[in-house]
C-alpha cells in the first residue's frame, strides 16, 4: 500500500475513533447544565444526583477524547506536511485559537466539575457547568470552522509566489457552510447525549431502579430525543441546499444523479451502478428538486456536468449518506413515540419501549460517522476543495513503513481504550445515581 | 510595529513562552506520574499523589496542544518539518501521552486492573518527560536538512549525544517539579519521602545542568558575547542552590517555586543560542529554517497577537482561579 493510501487511512481510523467521545461529551454537557441550573432553581436534590452521576460519566468521556483528539492536533504536522506548509496561514490561526479559547476553558472547568463539588459554592459549580459547556461547544465551532473552510475556502488569496494567504479572518471562518455544519454537528451530538441518558434512564426504569431520579432523568432524556432529531431534519435540509448549491458534484453523488434534469428524485434506499451510470432504488419522485427551492421542477446539476477525475466514490458516498439520514428519520419517530408515551404517562409502564430504548445508544454515533465519512469522503479527490489534492498533501520524508508501524499501534491501542471504556462505561452506570 | 520582522521576534519569543508554559506546568504531572512508585508506597499515598494533579493535568497538557497550533500558525515550516521528521519519535510521544491520560482515570475506576494502569501511569509519563527534551535538543544542535525544508535524517539521528544530553537535563527538570510539586501538596511521611527526593533531585540537576551549560558553550560558537545565556546560567545555578536552604528550613511550596525558576534559566539558554533559528540545519546553516524563512504572513502574525494577547491574559487568570480552589494539601479520598 502506499504510503498517501495508508495516511489517509489512519487519518479516517482516529479521527472516526475520536469524534465518538466529543459527540458524547457535548450532549452530556448540554444535560449536566440542564439538570444543575434546574437544581440550582428548585433546590431538588433529584437532579444533584444526576448531575453527579453525568459528570462521572463526562469524566471518562472527556479523558478519551482528550487523550485521542491530541493525536488529532499532531497530525497536520505528522501526516500531512504538505498541507500544514500551504495552509498555515489559515488554517493554523483557527487550531491555535481552539486552543486559547476553547479547550484551556473546558478542560479548566472540567477540572471543577470532577473534582471540587463540595470545595465551591453551588453559583460557581454551576458556573463551571456552563464553561465546560460554552468550552466544548467553542471548540466544536472551530474545529468545524477548520473543516468548513476544507469544503468551501474562503476569505484567502494566492499571492505572486503561489502561496495561500489570509486576506481576511471573518470570510475564512465564517465561509459558506460554517454555520450550518456547526448547527448540524452541535445538534448530531446533542442528539447522541439525549439518546445515551434516556437509554440508560430506561434501562433503570425498566429493572425498578433508583427511583425518582432515574424517573426525572427518563423525562429529559426523552424530551431531548424527542426534539432535537426533528430540529436535525431542519438543519440537515438547510446543509443539503447548501452542498448542492457550493459542492454540486457532491451532492450528486450523495442521490446517486448523473444527468443534469429538472424534477430530481430523491432515493430512501438504492443503489449506484458506477459503471453504466445509474442509479437503482426506491425514490420518491420529483422529491430532491422539491426539498431544494420548493419548486418540483427545480433543475439540479448531474455528476456528468463534472471532469470525471473529480468525482468521489459514488456508491460508497451515496451508501453512507443514506445511512446516515434513514437513521434520522428513524430517531424522529422513536422520539415523538417517546414523546406521546412520556405525556401520556405510559412510558414507565411501557416495557417493550423502556427495553429498546437503551439498544438506540449506538444509533446516533453511526448516524455522526456516517454522516462525516459522506461530507469527508464526498469531498475527494480535493482536500481543499478545488484548491489542493490530498494527494499533495501528505508529507514527503515519512514512509509507507512508518505509517503502517503507527497506524497498527493506533489500531492496538485504540482498540484496547474501547475495551476498557466500555467497561467501565457500563460500571459506572452500574454503581446509578444514588451513590 | 508595522514590519514583519518585529511580529516573526513576537512569536519566537511567545511560542517558548507556551512551550515553557508546557514545561512547567505538565512538567509536574509528568514528574509526578514518573516519581510515583518511588515517593508514594501504600496505595493511599499513591491515591494522594495522583490526586494532587487529578484536577489541573488536562489544563496543563492544553499549553502543549496551544503551543503545537501557534507554531502551525506563526511558522508552518517548522511545524512540518519536525513534525513529520521526527514521525517515529513523535508517535512514541503520542502514545506515552494517551496511556498517560487514560490511566488516571482508569486506575480510579478499574480496580482489579489498578497494579497495571500505575504502571502504564509510570511508563507514559516517564516517555514523555524524556522525549520532549531530545526532541528539543535536535531542533538547538542541528539536524541535516534539503533545500526544501525536508528532514534527511532518520529516527537514529535524532538519538546522537548532545540531543540525548538534552534529554536528561530535561527529564532531571521534570522530576524535580514533580518531587517539589508533591513536598507543596502532601503532608506526614510522604512529605518526608519528597522532601528528600528534592535533596537528592537538586544535586542531579546541578550537575545535569552545568554540563548542559558547558555542552552549549562548547558547541556553539558565538557565546562568549551572550549575555543573555551567561545570565541563564546564573540563573539557574542560583535557583537550583536556593533549594537547598528551602529544604533545609522545611519549606513546602518555595522549592517548587525554585525548581520553576530553574527549569526557566534553561529555556532562556535555549532561546540565547538559538535565536533566530526555528530548526538549525547541521549539514549548511544557509539551510536552517529560521524564523524570517518559515513564518505565515503578516496578516496572520497579527491576527494571531490580537488573539494570544487578549486571549491568554484571560486564560491565565481562570487558570489561578481554579488553582486557587485547589489550594492546600492534596487527600486520598479527592477523587470523584
Ligand atoms: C446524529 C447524527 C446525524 C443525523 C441523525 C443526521 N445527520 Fe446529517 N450529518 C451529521 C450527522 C447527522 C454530521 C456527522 O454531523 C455531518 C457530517 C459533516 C457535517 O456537517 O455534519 C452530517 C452531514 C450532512 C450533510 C453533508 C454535509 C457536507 O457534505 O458537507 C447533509 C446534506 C446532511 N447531513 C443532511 C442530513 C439530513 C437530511 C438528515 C435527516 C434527518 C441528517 N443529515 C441526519
Ligand atoms: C472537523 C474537523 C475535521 C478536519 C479538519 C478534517 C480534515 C480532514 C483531512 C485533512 C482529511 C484528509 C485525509 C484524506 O483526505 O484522506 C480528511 C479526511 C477524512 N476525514 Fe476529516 N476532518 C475533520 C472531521 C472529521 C470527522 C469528525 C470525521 C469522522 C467522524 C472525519 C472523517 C474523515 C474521513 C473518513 C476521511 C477520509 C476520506 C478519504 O480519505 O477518502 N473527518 N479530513
Ligand atoms: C467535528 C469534529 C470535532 C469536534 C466536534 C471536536 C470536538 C472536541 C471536543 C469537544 C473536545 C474536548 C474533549 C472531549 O470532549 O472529549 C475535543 C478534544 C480534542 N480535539 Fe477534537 N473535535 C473534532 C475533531 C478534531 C480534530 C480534526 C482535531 C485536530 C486538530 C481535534 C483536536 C482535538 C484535541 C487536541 C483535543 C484535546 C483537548 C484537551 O485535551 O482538552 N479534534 N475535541
Amino acid at each position: 500500500m502506499s504510503a498517501l493510501l495508508l495516511a489517509r487511512i489512519q487519518f479516517a481510523f482516529t479521527i472516526c475513533f475520536h469524534f465518538l467521545f466529543p459527540a458524547m461529551t457535548l450532549g452530556t454537557s448540554l444535560i449536566i447544565l440542564a439538570s444543575e441550573t434546574l437544581y440550582l432553581v428548585k433546590k431538588d436534590e433529584v437532579y444533584k444526583k444526576i448531575t453527579d452521576f453525568l459528570v462521572r460519566l463526562l469524566g471518562l468521556i472527556f479523558v478519551l477524547g482528550a487523550a485521542t483528539g491530541i493525536v488529532m492536533e499532531f497530525s497536520f504536522g505528522t501526516n500531512w506536511s504538505g498541507y500544514s506548509r500551504a495552509v498555515g496561514d489559515v488554517f493554523g490561526p483557527i487550531l491555535a485559537a481552539e486552543g486559547v479559547i476553547a479547550f484551556f476553558l473546558e478542560s479548566v472547568f472540567l477540572g471543577v466539575l470532577l473534582f471540587a463539588r463540595d470545595k465551591v459554592s453551588p453559583k460557581v459549580y454551576w458556573l463551571s457547568a456552563l464553561l465546560v459547556f460554552v468550552g466544548g461547544h467553542l471548540s466544536a465551532f472551530w474545529i468545524v470552522v477548520a473543516d468548513s473552510w476544507m469544503q468551501t475556502p474562503a476569505g484567502f488569496a494566492i499571492n505572486e509566489a503561489g502561496k495561500i494567504v489570509l486576506t481576511s479572518f471573518n470570510d475564512a471562518v465564517f465561509n459558506p457552510s460554517t454555520l450550518v455544519r456547526f448547527c448540524h454537528t452541535v445538534m448530531a451530538s446533542w442528539i447522541t447525549g439525549a439518546v445515551m441518558v434516556a437509554g440508560i434512564a430506561g434501562y433503570y426504569v425498566r429493572k425498578g431502579l433508583h427511583g425518582e431520579g432515574a424517573r426525572t432523568m427518563l423525562k429529559i432524556g426523552i424530551i431531548l430525543f424527542a426534539l432535537t432529531p426533528l430540529l436535525q431534519l431542519a438543519t440537515g435540509h438547510i446543509h443539503a441546499i447548501e452542498v448542492i448549491n457550493m459542492q454540486p458534484e457532491k451532492a450528486a453523488a450523495f442521490e446517486g444523479h448523473f444527468n443534469t434534469a429538472k424534477g430530481v428524485p430523491l432515493y430512501a434506499v438504492g443503489f449506484v451502478d458506477e459503471q453504466n451510470e445509474k442509479t437503482y432504488g426506491i425514490y420518491a419522485p420529483k422529491a430532491l428538486s422539491f426539498l431544494y427551492n420548493f419548486d418540483w421542477n427545480s433543475e439540479i446539476k448531474g455528476l456528468k456536468d463534472f471532469p470525471k477525475e473529480n468525482w468521489p466514490p459514488v456508491n460508497f458516498v451515496f451508501q453512507v449518506y443514506h445511512i446516515m439520514a434513514g437513521i434520522g428519520m428513524l430517531l424522529i419517530a422513536l422520539g415523538l413515540l417517546g414523546a406521546y408515551l412520556l405525556w401520556s404517562g405510559k412510558i414507565y409502564e411501557n416495557k417493550l419501549y423502556l427495553f429498546i430504548l437503551p439498544f438506540l445508544i449506538p444509533l446516533p454515533h453511526i448516524a455522526h460517522e456516517t454522516g462525516w465519512i459522506a461530507a469527508e469522503v464526498g469531498r475527494q479527490p480535493w482536500i481543499i476543495y478545488k484548491l489542493m489534492k490530498t494527494a499533495d498533501a501528505a508529507s514527503v520524508v515519512v514512509g509507507a513503513g512508518e505509517i503502517a508501524f503507527s497506524l497498527i499501534m493506533f489500531f492496538l491501542i485504540y482498540l484496547l481504550l474501547s475495551v476498557m471504556f466500555v467497561k467501565l462505561f457500563i460500571k459506572i452506570v452500574q454503581k446509578g445515581p444514588a451513590v | 510595529m508595522e514590519n514583519i520582522q518585529n511580529f516573526q521576534v513576537l512569536w519566537f519569543i511567545l511560542i517558548l513562552i507556551l512551550f515553557a508554559g508546557y514545561s512547567l506546568l505538565d512538567g509536574f504531572d509528568l514528574g509526578i506520574g514518573t516519581l510515583l512508585h518511588l515517593i508514594g508506597k501504600t496505595k493511599e499515598e499513591k491515591d494522594i499523589l495522583i490526586n494532587s494533579i487529578g484536577p489541573v493535568w488536562d489544563g496543563n497538557e492544553v499549553w502543549l496542544i496551544t503551543g503545537g497550533g501557534a507554531l502551525f500558525a506563526a511558522f508552518p515550516h517548522a511545524y512540518a518539518t519536525a513534525f513529520s521528521g521526527f514521525y517515529l519519535a513523535m508517535m512514541l510521544v503520542l502514545f506515552a501521552l494517551i496511556f498517560r491520560a487514560v490511566s488516571i482515570e482508569f486506575r480510579a475506576q478499574d480496580e482489579a486492573g489498578a497494579a497495571i494502569w500505575e504502571k502504564s501511569f509510570f511508563a507514559g509519563s516517564a516517555l514523555a518527560a524524556l522525549l520532549f527534551g531530545v526532541a528539543l535538543g535536535n531542533v538547538v544542535y542541528g539536524v541535516p536538512l534539503d533545500n526544501k525544508m525536508e528532514f534527511t535524517g532518520n529516527f537514529f539521528t535524532l538519538l546522537r549525544p548532545v540531543p540525548l544530553l538534552f534529554g536528561i537535563t530535561g527529564f532531571a527538570a521534570i522530576l524535580l517539579q514533580g518531587a517539589s510539586y508533591a513536598v507543596m501538596k502532601t503532608e506526614g511521611a510522604l512529605q518526608e519521602r519528597s522532601f528528600r527526593a528534592v535533596g537528592i533531585l537538586m544535586w542531579i540537576n546541578l550537575i545535569t545542568s552545568i554540563v548542559y551549560f558547558l555542552t552549549i558553550a562548547f558547541t556553539f560558537q558565538d557565546i562568549t558575547s551572550n549575555w543573555l545565556f551567561y545570565l541563564a546560567v546564573l540563573w539557574t545555578v542560583l535557583w537550583l542552590s536556593a533549594i537547598f536552604f528551602s529544604i533545609k528550613h522545611k519549606n513546602d511550596s518555595c522549592p517548587f517555586w525554585e525548581s520553576s525558576f530553574a527549569l526557566i534559566g534553561l529555556w532562556l539558554a535555549v532561546a540565547a543560542v538559538h535565536f533566530p533559528n526555528m530548526i538549525k540545519a547541521s549539514n549548511d546553516q544557509a539551510l536552517s529554517i529560521t524564523i524570517y524563512n518559515s513564518s505565515t504572513g503578516l496578516q496572520t502574525l497579527k491576527l494571531m497577537s490580537v488573539i494570544a494577547l487578549i486571549g491568554m491574559p484571560i486564560v491565565i487568570a481562570y487558570t489561578i482561579f481554579v488553582y486557587r480552589i485547589f489550594k492546600g494539601k492534596a487527600k486520598a479520598s479527592d477523587h470523584y
